[in-house]
């Protein structure tokens, strides 16, 4: 019988070092991964695992991700949609692991938008 | 889908578009009795009885972006391949299980897949909404409560990336060592 043991949480804690009383900042940037059955079925999983571990190397505290349903662009799923505080959702499409690492290095660090992978402003 | 696993995700995500904050998982390997039981619960606003019927029919969905709602009826596709079948019991107001079975050896039954990537990606994508998950092989079973860690770490520690991957990686050598141990 396996559980999750007080043993395993403290080894999770001492892993994570950084000081999470500062963590939950005012998000600045909200990160969306569409995740409806069409998103599931072309991979929107792997992007998020891709996400959670860009996300797990910065220091950045201001950033939120969550998932959502589908938006009815089922073509072109897995979608990620990004929105920067004070400027309009990007939404971007065919999204893969290693675009999802691009766009967050690039659009979600740096804040330029990847227009290749975008739709466009929604 | 190519792994159980996303069919898992997927319906556990309809229990949280319902409503629910609690969605309990249940991977059950009876492999003695060569029979998988896959069964998903939510506390969310449940479904009318005159609907439950309609749902593995591809054009019955809740969404209002498309007309057509594949989640339930490829399970339910998944599940009868395999000798195995879909049932839906729900309460309006309560919540809601579906409950699928396969028959374990079936060859055309898909791998159970990555658990610990669906769990994470629930957990990091819907902060608020607690998951149980219990998984066995016939007589050992690996149980996750989030309830449980948010005491244990507190619920700031949740929402933190590097939390979630340690959290992933924890899940994913518990799930080899319980496959080890069948």
């Amino acid at each position: 019988m396996a559980k999750l043991t007080v043993e395993d949480l403290k080894k999770i804690k001492e892993q994570t070092s950084r000081d999470t009383s500062v963590r939950h900042g005012f998000a600045k940037v909200k990160i969306t991964v569409h995740m409806g059955t069409c998103g599931i079925a072309a991979g929107a999983r792997e992007v998020m695992g891709a996400l959670m571990e860009e996300m797990a190397q910065t220091d950045r505290q201001d950033l939120r991700v969550v998932n959502s349903g589908c938006m009815g662009m089922c073509s072109s799923e897995p979608n990620v949609t990004v929105e920067l505080e004070d400027q309009e959702p990007i939404v971007y499409q065919f999204m893969d692991a290693n675009k999802m690492r691009q766009v967050f290095k690039r659009h979600v660090l740096l804040g330029e938008a990847q227009t290749d992978f975008a739709l466009g402003k929604m | 889908m190519r792994e159980i696993a996303l069919h898992i995700l997927d319906v556990a995500e309809n229990g949280i578009t319902a409503g629910a904050d609690c969605i309990h998982i249940i991977v059950d390997e009876a492999r003695v009795e060569n029979l998988l039981t896959i069964a998903i619960e939510d506390n969310g606003k449940g479904i009318q009885v005159e609907k439950v019927n309609t749902l593995t029919d591809p054009f019955v969905t809740s969404r209002t972006t498309r007309r057509v709602g594949l989640g339930l009826p490829l399970l339910e596709a998944a599940a009868r391949r395999c000798e195995g079948n879909l049932t839906i019991n729900s309460q309006p107001g309560k919540g809601t299980r579906i409950t699928t079975t396969f028959r374990y050896d079936h060859i055309d039954r898909a791998p159970i897949g990555d658990m610990a990537a669906t769990l994470i990606t629930l957990i990091m994508g819907n902060a608020e909404v607690d998951f149980v998950y219990s998984h066995s092989i016939d007589d050992n079973n690996f149980d996750l409560d989030t309830r449980e860690i948010k005491e244990e770490l507190g619920p700031l520690y949740m929402t933190d990336p590097a939390v979630m991957y340690h959290l992933k990686q924890t899940i994913k050598t518990q799930l080899e060592q319980l496959e080890s141990d069948a």
